[in-house]
This record gives C-alpha cells, sequence and structure tokens, in this order.
C-alpha cells in the first residue's frame, strides 16, 4: 500500500498520495469534501465558466482508488455535493464509480438533507468539521506552503484527523491559519502529490 | 504619414468645433510662454494645427505633456460643460503629477475648466460624482478607463469628449495593456465620433508601427537634441569573470557621484538594487544622501524617494525599471547603468533621463557587471551612436484581452456582435482580427467556449433578439473587479512586528522559502523573518548583520535580438577588439588559442570534461529566456538519448549542460525539426507554460483575482490553476485558452521563435572538443542560477525541506508506523 502508514485512536490508517486514507480494519476509503458539481453551480450562479470535466476527473480519480486499495467501502465526509442540483446531476455517473461499494455519507455544509449527519467507527466520529476528538473530518481543504507552493495536506494530532479536499476544484485554507492551529496546536501534516510525505506541524508554526 | 482607418467615415467638424480656431497660438497663450521666458516648442506648434490624429515623438523634456494639452487648453478658454479631454498614462502617479503641472498655466491663464484624477487611488464618493458630472479634463490609467467604459452610462459620459491624450505610448504599446487601452480607444471613437487622438512617445525604433498600434496617425518627430556624452566608467578594477552585481565599482560608481549634482544608478533587478545600495551605504564616507527606489518597495517608501528626489534633497538614486517612465524628476544630470543593458532602446530612454534640458547633452556611464557584458556594452555604445535602435515586432493581438473586452462591453448593455467586431477592427492592434477569432472569443465568454456543452443552460452571455446580453447582470460586478491585464506574481507584504506599515512586498514563492531566523533586505535593511500572521510576511530588523538572501525577484530581461547579434559580431571578429578592454581581448585571444570563437553566421558548440562530467557549452547568443527552454528542449533528449544530464545553466550569451556521458555528436540535437518536434510535449508539462496560462485564464475571466470577502476569510476561493490546465490538457486539449497559452509562449519566457531563428540563421554548425575548460565557458562554470534537470526537480526540493524539517523537530520514520494517539 503507497502512502504514509500511522495509527491514529488505536487504528492503523494510510494516509495516500491522492488525499483519500485508507481504513484497512473496515477496508474502507475515506474522502472529504468531494465537491462535485462546483463547475456548474458557480456558472448558474453567473460566476467564471470552469472547464465542465470536474465531475469526471474527480470521479475517474476515486474509481482509481477504490481499484487500488480494493475497498469495499467509501466514506464521504460531508460536502460530497455542492447543491442539490449538482448531486441529480452527476448521479448516473456516480452509479458506475459506486458499482459494488457500499457507501456511507457524511453530511456537510454544502450536502443538502444530510446537513449533520455524524458515524461513529471503532470509537472514533466521523463527521464534517472537526469538534471533539477523536474525530475524522474535512472541511477545511487544509492546504501547506512549502517550497513556493501550496500543497494540500492531511493534519493529524491533538484528537484530530482532518483530510485535504479530494474534489479537482477546491481553494483551500493554510494550515497556519487559527482555527487550524487550535484545533491541532502539535502534530504532524501528511503532503499529497507524487509521494505522501510527513513533516512536523509545532516546528513550522514556532513564530 | 497619414493613415486612414479603415471602416469610419471621415470625422465631420461640428458647427462650433473649437479645433477650427486652433492654427496659431491665441494671444493670450502666447504672453503666457512669454512671461515663462519660453519659447514654444516647433512640435508642440505643429500638434496645435494638426486636425489628424498624432504621434508625437520627443525626448525627455522635449515639452510632450504641454504639447499634448496645448490644444485641449485651447480649446476649453470658453468651455462647454462635459468631458473634453481624456489623458491616460500607464502609471498613477504621473496622473497625479500631471494635475499639479497644468495647475499652474490654468490658473495664469484664467481658465474656467475642471482638471481631475481618476485611477484606483481615487475615492468612491470622487468616483460617483465624476459619473454624473465629469470634470473638463480626466486624468487616468487604461485600467481605470476601461472600468469606466463598463458602466452603464459610458455614453453619456463620453458623449462630448473631443480629445484623448496617451502618454508614453512607446511603454503601454510594449504590454496588453496597450491593447487594452487600444480596444478602449475604438470604444471611444464610436461614443465620440470626432475624437481627436494625440500620442506621445519617447524616442522609438518604428514610429510607424506605433502609429498603426494607435489606429493611424500622423507622426510628428521633435529634433533628437545633441548627441549624448555616454561611455564606459573607468574602473580602478577589471570586471569580474561572471555575477551580475557590479559592486567591484561601487568605489568608482561612489566618486562619480560626488562629481555630479543627482545621479540616477539604474540596476536591472531588483534584488541587485538592495545589494548595491548597500554597497554604496557601506563606503559613504560623507554621508550623501542616496536613496533606493525599485518595485518591491512599499508605495510609502517609493513616494518619500520621489518627493525627496523632486525636492533636490538626494545626490544619488538606486533604482530599477520602476523608474523607467516619465515623472519629471528633476535635475538629473548623470545616469550609470550597472550591468547590462539588453536593449538599446530602453538604454537610449533611461539616458534620456540625465538633463531634462532639451538643449545638452545627456551625461550617462555604463559598469558591465562581468567580461561578457563588457562586450555587450561596448557592442550597445556602438548601437547608440549609430542610432541603431532595436525593438521587437508586436506579437498578434492577444485574445485574452479581447475576451476580457467583450464581458465588459456586456456590463454596459446588450450589443450587437456585428457591430462590436467592425468597432474591435478598428483599434490598431487587432485590425486583421478574424472573424473566425472574434467569434471564438465571443463563444468563450458565452459558454466558456468547451467541446461539452455543458453550460448551455447557465450561458454567462445570452443572445436575446439579435443581441448578446448577461444572463445575469449581477455578473457584472465580479467581471469589473477582475479587470487588467497585469498579472503580477503574487506577492505578500512585508511589515516590522508590531508596526502597519509595510516595508514593501516579496514574491510569495520567495516568502515560502523562509524559516524563521533567516535573513534578508528589503528597502536597504536586513530583517530577519519571524513568520506568517494573516498573510503578511513579519520581520524585525537585524541592523549590522550581512543578509543570507537577497534574491526576491527572478524575472530578468533576455538581451534584445539586435544587441545580441551585435556582441557575436563583436566577439568573433577580432578585427573588431580594438574597442575592447585589454583584460578582455586577452580572454578572448586566449580561446581562440584553445577552442574556437563563435563567428557571426555560426552555432558555435564546445564539448569538455571537467571532473568526472561532461559539459556542453551551446553560444546561442539568443537571449535568456530562450537559452532556458533550449536548454530544457535539449537534455529531454539526452535523458532519452541515456546520456545522464544533471544540470544546465543559462545566461544571455550560452548555454552550459552537464552530463554524466559526453554528446557525441550535437547536429541532431540542435536540428529544427528535433527541437520543434520537442517543443509540442515539453509545452504542455511545463511549469513556465503553466505561468503562461494563469496569466491568459485571469486576463479572459476564468480565473478571478478578486473575489468579495476573500482577504477576510483568508481561504483561498480560487482553485489552482495548474489543475485547470491540466484538465482542460486532458479533456479538451483544442480549447481557446489553451491555444492563447500556446501562441504566447512563442514570445516572453518561453521565446521559442528565437531559438528557431537561432537555427534558421545560423545554419553552420561548429563543434569544437576542447582539451578542458574554455576560456569563455569558464564564467559559465561560475554563473548562479544553475537548474537541475527538471522532472523530479520540484520534488526533490520538497523533500529535502521535508526531511531537514523531520531531522530538526527529532522525528525520525523508520519502517514503524508512528502512533499519532487521540
Amino acid at each position: 500500500m503507497s502512502g504514509f502508514p500511522f495509527r491514529f485512536a488505536g487504528q492503523a490508517f494510510t494516509a495516500r498520495p491522492s488525499g483519500a486514507l485508507w481504513w484497512g480494519a473496515e477496508a474502507a476509503l475515506v474522502v472529504a469534501d468531494l465537491h462535485l458539481g462546483k463547475a456548474e453551480r458557480m456558472a448558474r450562479r453567473g460566476g467564471a465558466l470552469l472547464p465542465p470535466y470536474e465531475v469526471q476527473a474527480t470521479l475517474e480519480r476515486l474509481g482509481a482508488e477504490l481499484a487500488a486499495t480494493g475497498a469495499r467501502r467509501l466514506i464521504a465526509l460531508g460536502d460530497s455535493f455542492d447543491d442539490d442540483a449538482a448531486r441529480d446531476g452527476v448521479a448516473a455517473a456516480l452509479e458506475g464509480v459506486f458499482a459494488g461499494v457500499e457507501v456511507l455519507w457524511v453530511g456537510g455544509n454544502h450536502d443538502p438533507g444530510t446537513a449533520g449527519a455524524e458515524a461513529m467507527l471503532h470509537g472514533i466520529a466521523l463527521r464534517h468539521i472537526a469538534a471533539e476528538g477523536p474525530d475524522i473530518s474535512g472541511h477545511y481543504h487544509p492546504k501547506l506552503r512549502i517550497a513556493g507552493r501550496r500543497v494540500p495536506v492531511f493534519l493529524i494530532g491533538g484528537g484530530h484527523l482532518i483530510l485535504p479536499a479530494f474534489g479537482t476544484y477546491t481553494g483551500g485554507l493554510d494550515t497556519d491559519a487559527p482555527v487550524l492551529r487550535n484545533l491541532i496546536p502539535e502534530g504532524l501534516a501528511v503532503l499529497t502529490g507524487r509521494t505522501a510525505r510527513p513533516i512536523p506541524l509545532g516546528s513550522r508554526r514556532r513564530a | 504619414m497619414t493613415a486612414s482607418r479603415a471602416g469610419t467615415a471621415s470625422p465631420a467638424a461640428k458647427s462650433g468645433d473649437p479645433a477650427i480656431t486652433r492654427d496659431t497660438l491665441p494671444p493670450a497663450f502666447a504672453r503666457w510662454f512669454a512671461d515663462q521666458g519660453w519659447a514654444p516648442h516647433p512640435h508642440q506648434l505643429a500638434l496645435l494645427a494638426e486636425r489628424d490624429d498624432t504621434l508625437l515623438i520627443a525626448p525627455t523634456g522635449g515639452g510632450k505633456t504641454l504639447a499634448g494639452f496645448l490644444p485641449s487648453l485651447v480649446d476649453l478658454q470658453a468651455p462647454e460643460p462635459g468631458l473634453h479631454t481624456l489623458y491616460v498614462s500607464p502609471l498613477k502617479a504621473l496622473a497625479n503629477d500631471i494635475a499639479r503641472n497644468l495647475a499652474r498655466p490654468v490658473a495664469d491663464l484664467g481658465l474656467d475648466i475642471r482638471i481631475e484624477d481618476r485611477t484606483g487611488d481615487t475615492s468612491a464618493t470622487r468616483r460617483a460624482r465624476q459619473r454624473v458630472d465629469p470634470p473638463h479634463v480626466l486624468l487616468t490609467t487604461p485600467e481605470s478607463l476601461a472600468l469606466m467604459l463598463s458602466y452603464e452610462e459610458a455614453p453619456r459620459i463620453f458623449a462630448t469628449l473631443r480629445r484623448v491624450v496617451i502618454d508614453e505610448i512607446h511603454a503601454l504599446a510594449e504590454s496588453k495593456r496597450g491593447d487594452q487601452l487600444m480596444l478602449g480607444l475604438a470604444r471611444l471613437r464610436s461614443l465620440a465620433p470626432g475624437l481627436q487622438v494625440a500620442g506621445l512617445s519617447a524616442t522609438v525604433e518604428d514610429p510607424a508601427a506605433l502609429a498603426r498600434f494607435m489606429g493611424g496617425a500622423r507622426v510628428i518627430e521633435a529634433p533628437p537634441g545633441p548627441a549624448p556624452d555616454i561611455a564606459m566608467l573607468p574602473t580602478s578594477a577589471p570586471a569580474p569573470w561572471a555575477g551580475g552585481g557590479g559592486h567591484y565599482a561601487a568605489a568608482d560608481v561612489m566618486e562619480a557621484i560626488r562629481g555630479a549634482r543627482l545621479t540616477l544608478v539604474f540596476i536591472n533587478t531588483r534584488a541587485q538594487a538592495e545589494l548595491f545600495f548597500q554597497a554604496l551605504w557601506a563606503i559613504n564616507d560623507e554621508n550623501l544622501p542616496i536613496g533606493l527606489h525599485h518595485g518591491s518597495l512599499s508605495r510609502e517608501a517609493r513616494a518619500k524617494a520621489e518627493a525627496a528626489m523632486a525636492s533636490g534633497a538626494l545626490r544619488a538614486l538606486v533604482c530599477t525599471g520602476s523608474l523607467d517612465l516619465g515623472i519629471d524628476w528633476g535635475d538629473v544630470d548623470l545616469v550609470i547603468q550597472i550591468g547590462a543593458p539588453h536593449n538599446v532602446k530602453r538604454l537610449v530612454q533611461r539616458i534620456g533621463r540625465a538633463n531634462h534640458r532639451y538643449d545638452s547633452p545627456s551625461r550617462a556611464r555604463m559598469v558591465p557587471a562581468n567580461r561578457f557584458e563588457v562586450v555587450e556594452c561596448v557592442a550597445a555604445l556602438q548601437a547608440v551612436a549609430e542610432n541603431d535602435l532595436d525593438g521587437t515586432p508586436r506579437a498578434d493581438a492577444p485574445l485574452d484581452v479581447l475576451c476580457q473586452h467583450i464581458l465588459l462591453t456586456a456590463c454596459v448593455g446588450p450589443f450587437d456582435a456585428d457591430a462590436l467586431y467592425s468597432e474591435v477592427r478598428r483599434a490598431g492592434p487587432y485590425a486583421a482580427l478574424s472573424r473566425a477569432d472574434f467569434d471564438a472569443c465571443l463563444d468563450f465568454c458565452a459558454t466558456g467556449g468547451y467541446a461539452l456543452r455543458a453550460y448551455d443552460r447557465w450561458q454567462r452571455l445570452l443572445l436575446r433578439e439579435g443581441r448578446w446580453q448577461l444572463r445575469d447582470p449581477r455578473a457584472a460586478r465580479m467581471i469589473r473587479m477582475n479587470i487588467g491585464t497585469i498579472t503580477d506574481p503574487e506577492t505578500m507584504k512585508v511589515r516590522r512586528r508590531g508596526n502597519r506599515v509595510p516595508l514593501g512586498e516579496i514574491e510569495e514563492s520567495f516568502a515560502a522559502s523562509l524559516t524563521p531566523g533567516d535573513t534578508f533586505l528589503i528597502g536597504g535593511q536586513t530583517v530577519r523573518y519571524e513568520g506568517l500572521r494573516e498573510m503578511v510576511v513579519e520581520v524585525t530588523p537585524q541592523p549590522a548583520r550581512q543578509p543570507k538572501i537577497a534574491v526576491f525577484n527572478g524575472i530578468k530581461m533576455a538581451t534584445s535580438v539586435q544587441l545580441s547579434a551585435r556582441v557575436q559580431a563583436l566577439l568573433g571578429d577580432p578585427a573588431q577588439w580594438d574597442a575592447l578592454p585589454a583584460e578582455v581581448r586577452e580572454w578572448l585571444d586566449l580561446q581562440r588559442r584553445i577552442s574556437v570563437l563563435p563567428e557571426p553566421g555560426t552555432l558555435t558548440c564546445e564539448t569538455f570534461l571537467r571532473a568526472g562530467r561532461a559539459y556542453f557549452c551551446i553560444y546561442g547568443f539568443a537571449g535568456r529566456n530562450a537559452h532556458q527552454t533550449l536548454a530544457l528542449l535539449v537534455t529531454r533528449r539526452m535523458e532519452e538519448a541515456g546520456l545522464g544530464p544533471l544540470g544546465f545553466v543559462a545566461t544571455d550569451y550560452a548555454v552550459l549542460i552537464w552530463s554524466l556521458d559526453p554528446v557525441a555528436d550535437p547536429a541532431p540535437l540542435l536540428a529544427a525539426e528535433n527541437l520543434r518536434a520537442g517543443f509540442d510535449d515539453w509545452l504542455a508539462e511545463n511549469a513556465v507554460m503553466k505561468r503562461s496560462f494563469r496569466a491568459v485564464a485571469q486576463v479572459a475571466g476564468l480565473l478571478q483575482r478578486n473575489l468579495p470577502g476573500q482577504r477576510k476569510s483568508g481561504k483561498q476561493a480560487t482553485f489552482s490553476s495548474d489543475i485547470l490546465y491540466d484538465t482542460l490538457r486532458r479533456f479538451d486539449p483544442g480549447h481557446l485558452l489553451l491555444r492563447i497559452t500556446r501562441d504566447a509562449a512563442r514570445h516572453g519566457l518561453v521565446d521559442f521563435d528565437r531559438i528557431e531563428a537561432m537555427v534558421s540563421d545560423r545554419p553552420r554548425l561548429v563543434h569544437a572538443r576542447a582539451p578542458h575548460v574554455t576560456p569563455l565557458a569558464a564564467p559559465l562554470l561560475l554563473e548562479a542560477g544553475r537548474i537541475p534537470i527538471r522532472g523530479l526537480g520540484e520534488d526533490r526540493l520538497i523533500e529535502a525541506e521535508a526531511a531537514r524539517m523531520m531531522a530538526e523537530a527529532g522525528l525520525y520514520f523508520g519502517d514503524g508506523a508512528p502512533d499519532m494517539g487521540a
């Protein structure tokens, strides 16, 4: 399994270079913030007309991750769809990707209907926005500034495990932002990209 | 020359048109000139009498601005309500300056008119008032004009307009700002038929081309003034082999400053300006007032330097291209150029800064930073003496700018595509625009222009009753917020801890490379990096510490085609070496004996071995940017051939590549068809291309730089342009924006056209196998800016930094997974 293996709340996980989290004990792939349909929502609101290939690109990457890990379960930690209209728009495309995989949708602030839904597995809360740990969450799209780039990262520490956004068109919040500092004063950031590479968080923040 | 504007009826003079009475200077004006002790210049009177659009070419100090405004002031003796004259300049500061300078003649002549400026700094209330009740004379920038033209009331505001004065038009013509302005001008001509346009320009190599850029104008050339007094600055030590700072000459420059009233010291990059400024102060025993001015300093710091200079409080100012444009800086009597000038035309314009008095020669001295640059400086001196100015022909009209213009047009109200197309073709740069290209831009604005027609329901522009309009009128706000064609790299403000006043700005990529404790130079002082706080770089002063780093701006101008050719001609022909200093002659002579000289008409290469590495040197004389592209293309082929290329360094004159195995035959590596084939693949994944795409996507309105509330949240609201680029390449390779990006790559940072020219103009390939490192190649070994071969380069950077930080934190991960607790 390529990626960065670590233990959190008594469970073994692997942070994948793609930004997905592999949870071996559950044979589950965990992803956050797919934001499917974001391009269309922006267009509807009169914003920029982004390349309309984002759903396709995100689902292709997701499909590849499911295949590579052999996951039986997919856990999506909220903000999977930008809104209702988006969900209708991509329903057909989803069928193909998720065939044979059990999907657990956790509610996010963009998700219609399911807002606030949480789950608990092995004593770990699965939710959209980090609250009382131990929990696994998304929402913030954390990005770390390093070597002149902003790289999406996993954040681990302080009882929280926060995933980067898996969606194709997503911005991000600097790991230096106060809200993230408060949640995880010390810990690890795991860079995504070609390889999943850990770097300590505390030392970067000593200022 | 007079060029008629295609497609426009000749403007009929309206009855009572004040322009009819402008043949001679009215008595009140003649008296005013006499009172100042001046006589009007002939070109000022020529401009006054002219009925057609005009392009005035005059050296600094030739009274250009007054020439531009004189016809307006004469007209405005009997002012009618409404906007009469629009003045556009590339600099906000210039607009302010002009307002001040006009105040005096207006008061002296008792003209009852309002003159106001309108720039990004103008207050919202004042801007709102100007929309309701415009002044007689409005001073503005291309971006502010584009914004005003997007208002619904634009037709009313500009209906009364009689004259447009475009200052420093030669500088505007060099960038997309000029294209945007010309589109705006075409709109103004539609709104105010009969409009007269005057362009004001410094000396340029091809006035007719600049007149075409304006859409056609009569060229009036002022006499050039006396020939400049320009020479090399004698230095006590010879120029070093490599490097770019010119520090070896600091004492000589100090001496020259001492002997002059006010000296401008031009230097090529901001980092070099900081370092040279420090070097001067280190030996400034008399504490002469010497200032610093460059684009990374805060506006406050720059304004302070400008004010000190205008008031005569300075003896010297170290500056970069930030001072290339024309505010009246007072009594400069010496210009010193540190480092190679890269471009003869720019050198001449800089020299013109010395002595604003028209009739006395400008004095300038040059200080080459290394031995190659000695040759370039001598070549430039010869070019100046022969008045052989270089110029790059303008690239085709940029379509991203047209996309923005179409969106802004839609902000005004519904428009007719045919009418807009013919209006756009009245803009000089777009005179040859095809209908197909126009329609592609319109389609991009309306639907995104994607092969997958996904947005038919949510089109940005809709066709209703034959006219295009915004589907959602609220979109106008977002479009207006993202006006402009300047897409500088992202910068971050620098400020002292506990102090709100910023010191300046540094590039974000540089900021990201800093770790707490690092020291760097900004505003002439050494500061210590403390950390980031809400997107601001916090520093503390570190007096008397040598900075660890002083590099915070990377983009360097490439040496022009003409000057490069002159350098090669001089360097490769011993008959001309008399013009060179002795130590340079000896250096070249040694080269001739050990290897070969890169003679004109040849593409010369050398190979040699040194310390277990094989070196391959190409004397391309094609400029830094083209050389960098060439090196990337050649090393790619070397990689395929299994030669194990390890890195390269590119300068304006040559490329040096090192590898594990030697290049046996350079011919296939440099064959035009092979380079071209490599170019297409390479383009796709190259970081420079991605940077170009980002600029194109921003200008065309795909990426929005400014979103409401973005700053406050700190959340990056835009997505990475790299991801958009990759997505488009993968799913829609024929998309308009990719096409624009590819076209742009032929010039500028990628500069592939110069590689093509290098190969086709110099068909004779000379390959010398040297026994060891050669005199010409040796300085290249010392050059800074070595680039490791890409592919994993960026990744390696991250790996190294991550490993260092892990080690620092005492964290090592072996095979066992770390337990992060809960």
